[in-house]
């Protein structure tokens, strides 16, 4: 493990507070279930990675967090997720006041076919009735945060389905920052980008836990031990273990996650 | 490789080759034949006159004006009744209700009105507008043509939103957009153009119909713009033309047909480009 570039340390959390409390979770895809019992803090302006080998449940659990499962019929989920005092499973909070507290960037870049300024503008329009001159202003912070800005900022105006794959996934993170959300899911946000692309979304990722929380799921182990300041390691359904990225690459509990992270297995 | 089994192989693909040429040769000669007849028949009969007088009484000269106005408003007003009901069917099929046995039952029903004969659906609206209302017109033959315009935008309305990725649908609605937002400004954006080429096809597909107007529009010899009177069309023009034994209307027949051939091909083509241009 002594190769991994390691550098959330357990120091960085021993001031951290929990922005999203994941309690007694679990999650059924009609009578199949999908997640059992999970207990899961998620601290406020820190990465937590979810890891674990296909099918474990950490992309499943990453769709409660903004209940994006519900636009699909026969998927249930029990238990608590308090974010700011509120339970979000409550149906009646409003899915979409959850989504504008809870971002998320897919694993695929899905810009919408519209051009690279409306893409960004689509979100903000939903929450605001912002002038010509401030609008043009969050577009222009967005994209400098993402740091596409230089790239971009003279075909603001051309369809964003002309961007290359990395500059679509900046620019979906740009359109979901827009909108300032407290937390960020990242649903394996590299794995369809090459790896230049990849360095620069981790960057990003580094750059904006400073404002916000932030959940990732990935398939890449080094990816976790590079962004990560926790570590959720998941099984078949359950969460085996979780903790500081270092102690979870460097002496695990279980042997199960020893496993996975030398590579056994997954 | 055996050698032999190498030339029976290159005989067997040779056979092949040709019969599959030759039937696509013996389609595609009918097509020719047909098009290449109407055009010499038809181009004779070009002239001004035809768009600028009103169909003659045998025996005299005149031109196809009324026909042509009353074709385009019978058209025009089919597309537009029957475009927003097919194509808020289609997406709730595609968008609300995929998952719904609703939409399986809509969605037989609409492959049923899909391939209907029209004349059963000029018979129809025959039954449920010129009878009670007591006389032939033009919105009867409108409402005839959007029922055939329905569920063919249907068809391509629902096909066209379901080739939208749901990952989009899903983003826009991870940003807090409500339902009706994604579909507009994103599933819409993302399908318009199958959906605009789905539309005129139908365009192309009534503009050419005669048997469910024969019992609803009827026609006229004379011109006529009001919906609740007989309205003359092309199709039903030609049809009574061509069927004549006088020379001056089957010329005109000939000429009508051109014209409605040209329309629709240009609309073919048209649909063509934009479908496949896939941007945005």
């Amino acid at each position: 493990m002594a190769n991994f570039a390691v550098h959330a340390s357990a120091d960085s959390l021993s001031n951290a507070k929990p922005k999203m409390d994941i309690k007694d979770l679990s999650f059924f895809y009609g009578d199949n279930k999908a997640l059992k019992d999970i207990t899961l803090p998620l601290f406020e302006k820190r990465v937590t990675a979810l890891i674990g080998p296909s099918g474990c449940g950490k992309s499943t659990l990453l769709r409660i967090l903004n209940r994006i499962y519900e636009l699909y019929p026969g998927q249930r989920a029990e238990g608590t997720v308090m974010l700011d005092g509120e339970n979000i499973l409550d149906p009646k909070l409003d899915a979409n006041y959850l989504r504008s507290k809870v971002g998320m960037v897919f694993q695929k870049p899905t810009p919408f076919p519209m051009t690279i300024y409306d893409n960004i503008a689509f979100g903000v329009k939903l929450y605001q009735k912002p002038s010509r001159a401030e609008m043009d202003a969050i577009v222009e912070s967005s994209l400098v945060r993402t740091a596409l800005w230089g790239e971009v900022k003279d075909r603001l105006h051309t369809s964003a389905l002309g961007l290359s794959g990395g500059q679509q996934q900046r620019l979906c993170i740009a359109r979901t920052v827009a909108v300032k959300p407290e937390v960020v899911l990242f649903d394996e946000p590299t794995s369809a980008l090459d790896p230049i692309s990849t360095a620069k979304i981790e960057e990003l990722i580094d750059e904006l836990k400073r404002d916000f929380t932030i959940v990732i799921v990935t398939h890449n182990m080094q990816q976790a031990a590079r962004v990560a300041d926790l570590t959720a390691f998941m099984y078949l359904g359950d969460l085996i273990e979780a903790g500081p990225t270092t102690t979870m690459f460097s002496t695990p509990k279980d042997n199960r996650t020893l496993d996975y992270i030398t590579g056994r297995f997954g | 490789m055996d050698r032999g089994l190498y030339r029976r192989r290159i005989l067997r693909n040779r056979f092949h080759m040709t019969m599959a040429v030759a039937t696509a040769v013996f389609g595609l000669t009918w097509l020719v034949l047909i098009l290449a007849m109407l055009l010499i028949k038809g181009i004779a009969g070009l002239n001004l006159a035809v768009f600028t007088e009103m169909t003659p009484p045998p025996g005299s000269s005149g031109g196809l004006l009324n026909a042509i106005v009353g074709s385009l408003i019978l058209t025009t007003l089919g597309v537009l009744i029957g475009t927003p009901i097919a194509i808020l069917a289609g997406t709730y099929m595609a968008e609300y209700g995929r998952h719904s046995k609703l939409t399986d039952v809509v969605r037989f029903i609409n492959d049923i009105l899909l391939s209907a004969p029209s004349i059963v659906i000029g018979l129809f609206v025959y039954g449920i507008m010129v009878r009670p209302m007591g006389y032939f017109s033009g919105i009867a033959g409108s409402v005839a043509l959007a029922i055939l315009v329905v569920p063919v935008v249907v068809r391509t309305t629902e096909d066209m939103l379901l080739l939208v990725p749901s990952q989009m649908r899903e983003a826009a609605a991870a940003l807090g957009a409500p339902r009706w937002h994604v579909i507009r400004y994103v599933s819409y954006r993302a399908a318009k153009t199958g959906i605009i080429t789905g539309i005129l096809l139908a365009i192309a597909r009534i503009s050419g119909e005669t048997a469910p107007l024969l019992f609803t529009a009827l026609n006229n010899q004379f011109w006529s713009t009001s919906l609740l009177a007989p309205m003359p069309s092309l199709p039903v023009v030609i049809f009574q033309f061509a069927l004549s034994p006088y020379e001056d209307w089957q010329r005109l027949a000939w000429t009508g047909a051109l014209l409605i051939t040209i329309a629709v091909l240009t609309l073919s083509i048209v649909a063509r480009l934009l479908s496949s241009k896939r941007t945005v």
